[in-house]
């Protein structure tokens, strides 16, 4: 029962919750910093009154009877209602000048599982599957150390090539002789394994968004890393369009084409081709669902670049919508893409995780057009979905992409469309080993999503259920909200130095590893013989050593 | 590491000028093993120089299988050394019934065959007599090719080529390759030993192919019978320059350029930067890691030997026109050519090709920065 005597089947207590607030009276200097900041309100001002008891000293000059007083102090109050509920995010704690607040979490499950879907509506969020276990990825050793047999090289002082294509490769035979025909060849990119994949600018605050894109030009122009970045599906800011930073952008179609009227007309004054067009059948963290964002932050411009009507809702189709066979629509589609820009740029799809993966790879295969297949696993992360989408559905990326690959290689077709991994890479903060492990199981590249909104931004969120609010517009960083009161916390030019900070290092930890393998001419794509795993039945799956 | 030994001489050479070479740099060599390669062949060998010579290792059981087989096949043999001992092997030489090195006519019709197909069908014959023996473990076959014979056993390589009188006439050829096992991760198997063979071209390799597993699926991948074994790592560079010369067409200078191609800013800078850059795409999975020094002999007797990019092995050409020597150590060339002008000797470095054609006139040094030789 309430302290106000009601009860209702979702009145929930302290005890029921995820999150709990940890408030020290005695620090509280009352200065309302932490309610103001909270992003759901779950902390109000409280007003407490509490009984005394009062007992005079025996030598006091005027002699009272001991008695019971009634005092009145103020705090915090943590608020039950589901809507109300902490979600751990700790900005309150960060704001704190006393370091008086704290939220930690309940040591029983929770009962607010049960009452998120209020209204009927079940819950959606942003964030990850929350799992917080080690994934097998971070389970995955390299053993194949170089001693002796052959030198381990020097990571900081030898020369790597530890570059990537994109684009459809073709056979030795077949490229030599069109070169001697001087025939026409696919367009091939030479890219950074490492990509930054596709998150959309309305999705992600316009803060964040320069920042990222800032970041991408700074390593390319000033550090030659060829680092690209796939725009999500939303389009294109038209000034961005129409520079010649284009060409580190990957553009993403997805099934709602927001942004692509824009995209169109600016095909004739651009000065430069994009990096490669993606088109996105699917995502990791929602698989067969469309994308989704929330009327919450759909604004003036975010509605212009989509080419929409503002504070609408924009839950795209799961589905292409001229789409009812891969043999044809999917190979139209990537046809049409593809001659929109005179042949001269990359037109891959990416698909969410899936047991079917091999047969839509099967397909690209035989369509000469196809320049890659992305395949994004059950850990990617999102800014809006279904939580039963993203705990439940999905395939692990390790299998899929070594199924793949080793299909290829069946083929022999292993160096012709290159695969890219995405979901979940660098979960638990090791994206080198994880990356490393996924190009050693036959990736081409991997994308990163989330890791880089929390290296490059502070993204709070975790796979323990931690903030993930980032679906309504409330994003206590500024980082997925399109409110500028929240999204002026982000400073474009900070996010920019952090992009920077996670590719270079990033590439040194690529380097440590590669070269105690005794690796540094080209990325060690499909080494499957440098990996072991302490799971027999992981190591018979992925076709690599079982070690102990 | 192992050791490597190549000599290209106007004059015959006997098997044993390698032996004695490889004996020089032993230190590097644990005599787990040797393995020899002999072409341009002088004496009963020479005047059979377009027939086929089969080399390898058979039991009692296995020479009757072989012969079955070749008759049945149409092959007739011309001409035979064998091999056999009663002296007791050297520690760690297996005892074995008869080494064999046979000439044999080609069945009738076949010159009529086009040489794409008399080529392809010899490799088929000796990978089918390699699978025969490998099921009962009682035929072991190098090669069989015209104007090549090999022979690999385990051991100390001197103490076996004494064993097996290896000093005999008919054995001098005028390009030796031979190879000092130092036996590191393999069990120790025949087939595991350098030099490798397919088609008339060898190579012979020091070093781990760290890129190994991916270049050998993609060989295995690309759908042609010879491109087998790998009980090496080093046999992927036989095959990756067989794959280089016969199935694109592309000359040795090319070679290197596949197996450790220029960086980016090298290739923008080369006179042939398209191809390049578009070899590099396509031949991707083609790039050896090294650390290697691969030696290795062409159909026309040409000998070469490269370097890896990171140039961690060592590799020395010395000699004089008419008699050069390629090997891994410094001291197995002052064995073999004393008497040559050291202030000519030449270790290539991680851009170099080193070629002596069959006319052994020179040592052609190609940098891979230079113009190539155009497609044809
Ligand atoms: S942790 Fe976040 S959600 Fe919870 S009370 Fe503090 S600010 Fe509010
Ligand atoms: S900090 Fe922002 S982006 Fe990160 S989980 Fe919270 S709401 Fe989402």
């Amino acid at each position: 029962m309430l302290p106000d005597g009601t009860l209702t089947p979702s009145s929930l207590g302290l005890k029921d919750l995820r999150w709990l607030i940890y408030w020290d009276k005695d620090k509280c200097a009352l200065c309302g910093r932490c309610t103001a900041v909270c992003p759901v309100k779950a902390i109000e001002l409280g007003v407490h009154r509490q009984r005394v008891v009062f007992s005079p000293l025996l030598d006091a000059p005027a002699k009272e009877a001991p008695s019971g007083l009634y005092r009145v102090y103020y705090g915090i109050r943590q608020r039950t209602e589901p809507a109300h509920a902490c979600t751990g995010c700790g900005m309150c704690a960060q704001v704190c000048p006393n370091g008086a607040i704290l939220p930690y979490r309940n040591d029983e499950e929770d009962k607010l599982r049960f009452h998120f879907n209020q209204g009927g509506q079940p819950r959606r969020r942003g964030g990850r599957r929350n799992d917080p276990a080690p994934g097998t990825l971070d389970r995955i050793k390299f053993v194949r150390i170089s001693m002796l047999t052959d030198p381990a090289l020097d990571a900081l002082r030898h020369e790597f090539e530890l570059r990537t294509l994109l684009g459809r490769i073709l056979p030795p035979e077949e490229e030599l002789r069109l070169y001697r025909e001087e025939g026409w060849t696919p367009p091939v990119r030479e890219i950074y394994p490492l990509m930054i994949g596709g998150m959309s600018l309305g999705a992600l605050s316009p803060t964040m968004w320069e920042g990222l894109m800032m970041g991408v030009a700074y390593l390319n122009e000033e550090l030659g890393l060829p680092v690209r970045i796939s725009t999500g599906e939303g389009g294109c800011p038209p000034r961005l369009l129409r520079s010649r930073f284009i060409k580190y952008i990957i553009l993403q179609i997805a099934s709602g084409y927001f942004g692509w009227d824009e995209i169109v007309r600016a095909i004739p004054e651009m000065k430069e081709d994009p990096c490669a067009i993606e088109i996105k059948y699917g995502q990791g963290a929602k698989p067969g669902d469309g994308g989704l964002l929330l009327w919450h932050k759909v604004n003036e411009l975010i509605a212009a670049i989509r080419g929409v009507p503002p504070r609408v809702s924009l839950p795209s189709p799961p589905t292409h919508q001229t789409l009812y066979s891969i043999e044809e629509s999917v190979a139209k589609m990537i046809q049409s893409l593809a001659m929109a820009w005179g042949f001269r740029v990359p037109v891959y799809p990416k698909i969410s995780g899936t047991s079917t993966a091999l047969a839509v790879l099967n397909n690209l295969t035989r369509n000469p057009y196809a320049a890659a297949l992305c395949i994004d696993g059950e850990d990617g992360a999102t800014g809006a979905a279904y939580e039963v989408s993203l705990n439940h559905m999905g395939h692990p990326i390790a299998s899929n992409i070594r199924d793949c690959y080793l299909n290829l290689v069946k083929l022999g077709k292993q160096n012709e469309i290159p695969l890219i991994a995405a979901g979940g890479i660098g979960k638990h903060g090791n994206l080198a080993a994880n990356a490393a492990a996924l190009f050693m199981l036959g990736a081409s590249a991997v994308q990163i999503g989330r890791y880089i909104l929390q290296a490059a931004a502070g993204c709070l969120g975790s796979e323990s259920d931690r903030c993930n609010v980032c679906n309504v517009g409330i994003c206590p960083k500024g980082i997925t909200s399109q409110d500028p009161r929240l999204y002026r916390r982000l400073d474009p030019d900070r996010v920019a130095e952090r992009v920077v900070d996670v590719f270079l290092s990033f590439d040194m930890e690529l380097k440590k590893i590669v070269a105690a393998l005794g690796r540094s001419t080209s990325l060690p794509i499909g080494m499957s013989d440098a990996l072991g795993i302490d799971d027999y039945h992981a190591a018979e799956r992925l076709q690599i050593k079982y070690v102990i | 590491m192992c050791r490597l030994f190549c000599v290209t001489s106007d004059e015959p050479q006997s098997p044993m000028l390698a032996l004695g070479a490889l004996d020089v740099m032993r230190e590097g060599h644990d005599g787990s093993g040797v393995g020899l390669f002999l072409t341009d062949l002088t004496g009963p060998f020479a005047e059979l120089k377009d027939k086929p010579i089969l080399s390898g290792i058979f039991t009692k059981d296995g020479l009757r299988r072989l012969n079955d087989f070749m008759n049945a096949l149409g092959f007739w043999p011309l001409y035979r050394v064998v091999i056999t001992t009663d002296k007791e092997p050297p520690p760690g030489t297996p005892k074995r019934d008869f080494y064999l090195i046979q000439v044999y006519e080609y069945p009738d019709g076949w010159e009529n065959l086009d040489q794409e197909e008399k080529e392809f069908r010899l490799m088929m014959t000796r990978l089918q007599l390699r699978w025969m023996g490998e099921e009962k473990e009682d035929i072991i076959v190098f090669s069989f090719w015209p104007d090549v014979i090999m022979i690999k056993e385990v051991g100390d390589p001197l103490l076996v080529g004494e064993y097996l009188r290896l000093d005999r006439k008919e054995l001098q050829a005028r390009v030796i390759m031979a190879q000092g096992r130092q036996n590191t991760n393999y069990a120790i198997n025949l087939y595991a030993c350098h030099p490798f063979f397919i088609q008339g071209i060898a190579t012979m390799t020091n070093g781990e192919n760290t890129a190994f597993v991916p270049i050998r699926e993609f060989l295995l991948s690309r759908g042609f019978p010879g491109y087998t074994g790998y009980q090496s790592d080093s046999e992927v560079f036989t095959h990756i320059l067989h794959y280089a010369l016969k199935k694109l067409g592309l000359k040795l200078e090319y070679y290197k350029h596949l197996i450790t191609p220029l960086t980016d800013e090298e290739i923008k800078r080369h006179p042939n930067r398209e191809l390049l850059r578009r070899l590099k795409l396509a031949c991707r999975p083609l790039t050896i890691d090294g650390p290697n020094c691969v030696i290795g002999c062409l159909p026309d007797k040409t000998v070469f030997m490269v370097q890896d990019r990171k140039k961690l092995r060592p590799g020395v050409v010395g000699g004089r026109p008419g008699f050069y020597v390629l090997c891994s150590e410094m001291c197995g060339l002052d064995f073999a050519a004393p008497d040559r002008d050291k202030s000519q000797d030449f270790q290539p470095m991680h851009l170099d090709t080193v070629i002596v054609y069959p006319d052994r006139r020179e040592v052609r040094r190609c940098s891979q920065m230079e113009p190539l030789p155009p497609l044809h």
